[in-house]
């Protein structure tokens, strides 16, 4: 925010270009338009997912914050800090724990949460595995079990704004998405019948038992998400840089060995070796792949997301791959 | 990344390298169905190398299932399951993608009549319009209501772009009959700044490359070109200082001792510049004071204050006096005090199902301020023709009319068509919360009738 250097949001550029990218560096910089202040890119997001966070805590009754530990929800939760500084963040955070996350970030969501001081909601699609309300799914993916919890924990503590971290560059479905976004009682989005979003004068107005979901980080994208982690020092769990890890080929993607995700069938156990990866992206464990990559700093990454031909999503993530409108149609049914 | 199957060139130039490091550019995609809008986007995206590879093996895939020779660059755009199967796009998407001189977020917004609502939506953020035409058509309905649509919210750039250029064999005679259509219709319009390009979405000419060997009469920049060069929104110096407050900070829990007796007032800057040790009038209540400093979470940690602060930062102010400081209230310059007033002359595009008609009660919602309102009298409906107002008793779905309202409290609202964010108000049903109408505050194409000489304005 203090900066108002037109040529550069970073302190530090990234280090070098990425292979096979253009060995030029960027020419002609901003500071030939004519005027003197103008937000570079980066300054614009904050300040724009600044007003939106502030927003909702001044409209609302009782908002909560979707926080995993993953990357977008740690820059929201950032936004969030630096929203009411120097006070503390004026709502509860929210985990929806599949039961098959990675040890070391749910170890770090508990450290950040400490950290700052705020009340963690955790809703347990375990709990409901247990007692029977959910059952597993026959290919064991959890992510789609996560709604039912989600919806509870919403309609339990009342909350009626909750902040999500996704972006509209992540999917297709995600793109038609609002920054200010209504659900009714059961958590439906109803592409077809959204509320026109003018300006920046988000409504929103609701009616009892519906909420809204306000997406701060809607106009990032993944790289946008890695410059800000780099220029804010911002501190990710480790997975996602990169490390060794015993994987196995699945679908076209790398899978790590764990006590969720195990080959299940005799050409995956062929496939077990230890590859070099990282994350990109840090969901449920048994269906989210990591990348073969180098990238042990976050300016690696970056060279790294700026140079990658495949989405985020893509690469990762099994449950997108279910269908041409997976996203799309979880989304319908409440969940992010 | 397991099994990549790359269609794109491996080593392919990414403009992305080093780059979004410009600014942002908003720019919001208008147009009549089948006019190829979604191809333009495609072709956006594709040739300046933002669809990657698994998204393109997706397309290719559909393509494939629907017997296509050749992927339908449209499918990149159209992401529900219902504009899919219709081939049509319902709701405004959002796509994102760089050069190595700035940033752009597109909204890519449906053509079709109906959906009118949502190229409000897209052009309310715009800083550019990119308004397709089909050169074998030429100016449509369709097109003069986007025009008219970017005209009334002041969004301070229009690119047409003359598609299907090769459709009409590369015609030079028909591309200047159709761009002096266009800029008479501007002209009646009030349009700032307008550009004419002609294109094919489908081959690509004069999309992302200049100078396209089938147009060699053509020596303007090619349409990403002529978006790189755009300046972006208005000139924060060009502005009154506007502050609408949305949250009033006061740490009394706060973890350090110094900050307990912290009260500042926390917003985005709406417009202007405003500086340490300016006198402020906090409206409605007209007091008068100082500021005496600005704070950002950065400027807190690093104990370096700040002296000045612009549109559109997000920051938090404090005052020399104690005065009565809420949401809703707006700080502005002393020396440039809006007024108040609690009757609101305004244009409204409507954009709900049932009918306006004069006595109803809404909200309206102007800055982060909410107050009660009734519908006095609707003026009249705006002919988009002839821009002129033709007499009305209601407004219907995707009318643009005037409507006079009377408030229950004040709110500072200004003309629109000189303040842009503070001359902006939605109405909005109090019952079920619905959003009724964009509404701007005076005679939002009062510029159509002025010679034009728009501030900011500008001409590659």
């Amino acid at each position: 925010m203090t900066t108002i250097d037109l040529t550069t949001d970073a302190p530090g550029s990234p280090a070098g270009a990425p292979a096979g990218a253009s060995a030029e560096a960027a020419p002609a910089p901003a500071t030939a338009l004519p005027g003197g202040r103008r937000l570079a890119q980066l300054d614009a997001l904050e300040s724009e997912g600044i007003h939106i966070i502030r927003e909702v805590v001044a409209e609302f009754e009782r908002p909560v914050l979707l926080f995993s530990g993953g990357k977008d929800s740690v820059v929201m939760l950032h936004l969030a800090v630096k929203a009411f500084a120097p006070g503390p963040v004026p709502f509860p955070v929210l985990h929806v724990d599949t039961g098959h996350n990675f040890p070391e970030v749910l170890a770090y969501r508990d450290a950040t949460a400490q950290r700052l001081g705020l009340r963690l909601e955790v809703a347990s699609v375990q709990d409901y595995l247990d007692d029977g309300r959910l059952r597993e799914r026959a290919d064991g993916t959890r992510n789609p079990l996560q709604t039912q919890p989600l919806l509870d924990a919403i309609s339990g503590h009342r909350f009626d704004a909750v902040f999500g971290g996704g972006r509209r560059d992540e999917e297709k479905a995600r793109a038609k998405e609002r920054v200010f976004s209504l659900r009714d009682e059961f958590g439906q989005w109803d592409p077809r019948n959204q509320r026109p979003e003018l300006w920046n004068l988000y409504n929103g107005r609701h009616r009892p038992g519906e909420h809204v979901r306000v997406f701060p980080l809607s106009n990032w994208t993944e790289l946008d998400v890695w410059r800000y982690i780099a220029r804010e020092r911002i501190e990710l769990p480790e997975l996602y840089y990169a490390h060794d890890r015993e994987v196995f080929d699945r679908d076209g993607m790398l899978l790590a060995v764990g006590p969720y995700s195990e080959p299940r069938t005799d050409a995956e156990a062929a496939s077990l070796r230890t590859e070099r990866v990282r994350y990109r992206t840090v969901g449920d464990m048994s269906c989210t792949g990591a990348v073969r990559s180098d990238a042990t700093g976050v300016e690696d990454v970056i060279a790294e997301v700026a140079a990658t031909r495949i989405t985020e999503r893509g690469a990762t993530r099994a449950d997108d791959r279910l269908s041409e409108a997976a996203m799309e149609d979880r989304k319908k049914e409440g969940y992010f | 990344m397991g099994t990549q199957t790359s269609t794109v060139a491996e080593g392919a130039t990414l403009p992305l390298d080093d780059a979004r490091r410009g600014t942002l550019l908003r720019l919001a995609t208008a147009g009549s169905v089948d006019d190829g809008k979604s191809t333009l986007v495609g072709r956006l995206l594709f040739d300046s190398k933002s669809v990657l590879a698994d998204q393109l093996d997706a397309v290719e895939r559909v393509s494939r299932d629907r017997g296509l020779e050749t992927a339908d660059l449209a499918l990149l755009t159209d992401g529900l399951r219902a504009e899919r199967e219709q081939g049509i796009t319902i709701d405004v998407a959002y796509r994102y993608f760089a050069t190595a001189r700035r940033s752009f977020i597109l909204a890519d917004c449906p053509g079709h009549v109906q959906y009118t609502r949502n190229t409000v939506t897209g052009a309310s953020t715009a800083d550019v319009v990119v308004l397709l035409i089909d050169a074998r058509k030429g100016l449509l309905e369709q097109t003069r209501r986007h025009l008219a649509v970017a005209s009334l919210l002041r969004v301070p750039h229009v690119v047409v772009a003359v598609n299907k250029i090769d459709l009409v064999d590369y015609s030079e005679a028909r591309y200047e009959e159709l761009a002096a259509d266009i800029r008479a219709a501007a002209t009646s319009l009030g349009v700032g700044d307008v550009h004419t390009i002609p294109v094919s979405a489908l081959v690509g000419d004069n999309v992302v490359d200049r100078a396209s060997v089938n147009t060699p009469w053509y020596d303007g920049p090619s349409l990403l070109e002529l978006l790189e060069e755009l300046p972006t929104g208005d000139d924060p110096e060009a502005e009154a200082f506007r502050f609408p407050v949305q949250v009033v900070i006061r740490p009394q829990a706060a973890a350090e001792e110094r900050y307990r007796d912290y009260r500042g007032y926390a917003g985005q800057v709406a417009s202007g510049v405003v500086t340490v040790g300016d006198e402020v009038v906090v409206l409605p209540s007209g007091r008068r004071t100082t500021v005496v400093g600005i704070d950002t979470a950065d400027s807190l940690a690093s104990g370096e204050e700040l002296t000045e602060a612009f549109a559109p930062q997000s920051v938090t102010i404090r005052l020399a006096d104690d005065v009565d400081v809420a949401r809703g209230d707006l700080i502005a310059s002393a020396a440039e005090a809006p007024e108040v007033t609690q009757d609101v002359e305004g244009t409204v595009a409507w954009l709900s199902d049932r009918p306006l008609l004069p006595g109803a009660r809404v909200l309206l919602k102007h800055t982060t301020r909410t107050v009660q309102a009734v519908v006095r009298d609707v003026v009249g409906r705006l002919d988009l023709d002839t821009a002129e107002l033709e007499p009305a008793e209601r407004l219907d779905l995707n009318d643009i009319g005037r409507v006079t309202l009377r408030l229950a409290s004040p709110v500072a609202a200004e003309e629109y068509v000189v303040a842009r964010r503070t001359g902006a108000f939605l109405l909005v049903d109090g019952q079920d919360g619905g959003t009724l109408a964009a509404g701007m505050v005076g005679d939002a194409l009062a510029a159509a009738r002025r010679p034009a000489s728009r501030p900011g304005s500008y001409a590659i």
